[in-house]
């Protein structure tokens, strides 16, 4: 291993024609936060898509644990459960909260995992909530739901797209502080994404800033916010960026 | 009585086949997109309103001795006047009613839902059960919409199975031939038992939503 768990390379997606990401290369490393900043329609989410492989890229390769990744190299589903994201607007199963949680172990075949399931909740703190239907949650506690269900897996990456949006304080508190911990305590690698760049900020060790489907700029959290190369990121990072 | 088993087993059967096919069918048109796909949902839909007394007659010709079907003479392929020629067309009254629904429901669901759960590790059919039982209301809905069209249905079983003593009556025409002969009664009783039959499965079936479908 060389210390990167992704290198993304030429990595190009069009959709109905129209080119929508064109990343020259982006590396991830193990065991570090990355965040993925952009204006809204920069290609944030269809980034991570690909990261996920759930879609075909149109061109280029993703190395992943150093197995290669493609237009017509499909990634092999045991490393594609290496791999977890919580999308943008959580979408949860009609079942109980605690069912929510257990469904991906589930996919796996382990049906007694109950203390894992049992700390997961804890950590997001909704120990109290396991019964109820994941229907009837609120949009914060939702999201926790869709945390908890992701971190269970225990994977080796987690994708995160958004996942502090429309929240409130306390909710955006409790999930920064459980990303840290997962991050801290487990080694687990996290892609983030997010156009909060005081969110950037306060949790990832490298940002990068994607504009119209390219990557302008990537750089540890100091540089990129003190003394960013790009014209463009200054004007980002100051938040004078239009969109 | 036999009566009763009979149109419970005709029927009963042919909902089996057409859940069978109907639901991976719906499924299968719900989630994928693929060429010709709209042709076949426009023929799914013309299927959804074909007149029993239609379906009846395809299936006459296509079994009777001189048709194609028929003079295969192979015995995997029933012969006309048998309860096996009347489950034949009732599947095919029923069936494009189970996939039209099933499909319906499968659409209904929030699409981000299966991405999330391939996210978690599905693979593509546990992806798809997933979704199938997001839409389990639908789904249960679907069966009871084909299993009332085909219990409650006379003119394909007059035509195919013949309406034959012992053999081939069931509840809808027994109920046909009790009041042509003025036996209203009779006519009026056999009606309540259909009814009640209907009612019934009905129960069962929301039991099963509830119970089953919900773990
Ligand atoms: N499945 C798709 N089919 C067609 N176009 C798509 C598809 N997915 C994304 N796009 C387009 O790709 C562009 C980038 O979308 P994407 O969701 O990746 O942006 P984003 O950076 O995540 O934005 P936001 O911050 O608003 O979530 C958008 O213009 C969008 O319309
Ligand atoms: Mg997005």
């Amino acid at each position: 291993m060389n210390g990167l768990i992704y290198q993304v390379q030429d990595l190009t997606k069009t959709y109905n024609g129209k080119p929508i990401l064109r990343v020259d290369r982006i590396d991830v490393r193990w065991g570090e936060i990355f965040a993925l900043v952009g204006p809204s329609g920069a290609g944030k989410s269809t980034l991570l898509r690909l990261l996920n492989f759930l879609e075909l890229p149109t061109g280029g390769r993703i190395h992943f644990h150093d197995v290669e990744f493609g237009a017509d190299r499909p990634m092999a589903l045991k490393l594609r459960r290496r791999v977890t994201m919580v999308s943008q607007r959580p979408v949860l199963l009609n079942r109980s909260v605690w069912d929510n949680v257990a469904y991906g172990l589930r996919l796996r075949g382990q049906r007694d995992a109950a203390s894992q399931i049992d700390a997961a909740l804890a950590q997001v703190g909704l120990t109290a909530l396991a019964r109820q239907r994941a229907r009837t949650l609120s949009g914060g506690e939702a999201q926790r739901v869709a945390l908890a269900r992701a971190m269970v897996l225990e994977p080796d990456v987690l994708l995160l797209d958004e996942p502090t949006a429309n929240l409130d304080p306390y909710n955006v508190g409790l999930i920064e502080e459980t990303v840290r911990q997962l991050n801290r305590e487990r080694g687990t690698t996290l892609v983030l994404v997010t156009h909060n760049v005081f969110q950037a900020r306060r949790l990832a060790h490298r940002v990068a800033l994607m504009l119209e489907g390219r990557v302008v700029e990537v750089a540890d959290v100091q540089t990129f916010f003190d003394a960013p190369r790009d014209p463009r990121t200054a004007a980002f990072v100051r938040g004078e960026m239009v969109y | 009585m036999e009566i009763v088993t009979l149109s419970l087993r005709v029927s009963g059967t042919a909902l089996l086949f057409s859940t069978v096919i109907g639901i991976p069918l719906g499924v299968g048109l719900g989630l994928s997109r693929f060429l010709g796909r709209r042709l076949v949902i426009a023929l799914l839909y013309t299927g959804m309103g074909f007149p029993p007394v239609v379906v009846g007659l395809f299936v006459y010709l296509m079994l009777s001795r001189s048709g194609p079907l028929g003079g295969l003479h192979s015995p995997l392929i029933p012969a006309l006047f048998t309860p096996a020629a009347m489950v034949v067309a009732q599947c095919i009254i029923a069936f494009p009613l189970v996939a039209g629904f099933t499909m319906a429901a499968v659409m209904g669901v929030d699409p981000q839902l299966r991405q999330q759960v391939l996210s978690l590790g599905a693979t593509r059919r546990q992806a798809a059960l997933t979704v199938l039982m997001e839409a389990r209301v639908g789904v249960v809905v679907s069966i009871i919409a084909g299993f009332g069209s085909i219990i409650s249905e006379v003119g394909a079983v007059m035509m195919v199975g013949g309406n034959i003593e012992h053999r081939t009556r069931v509840l809808t025409t027994a109920i046909v031939l009790e009041t042509r002969k003025g036996t209203f009664d009779l006519a009026i009783a056999l009606s309540v038992v259909l009814l009640a039959l209907s009612f019934l499965t009905n129960v069962l079936m929301l039991r099963l939503q509830g119970r089953t479908f919900d773990e």
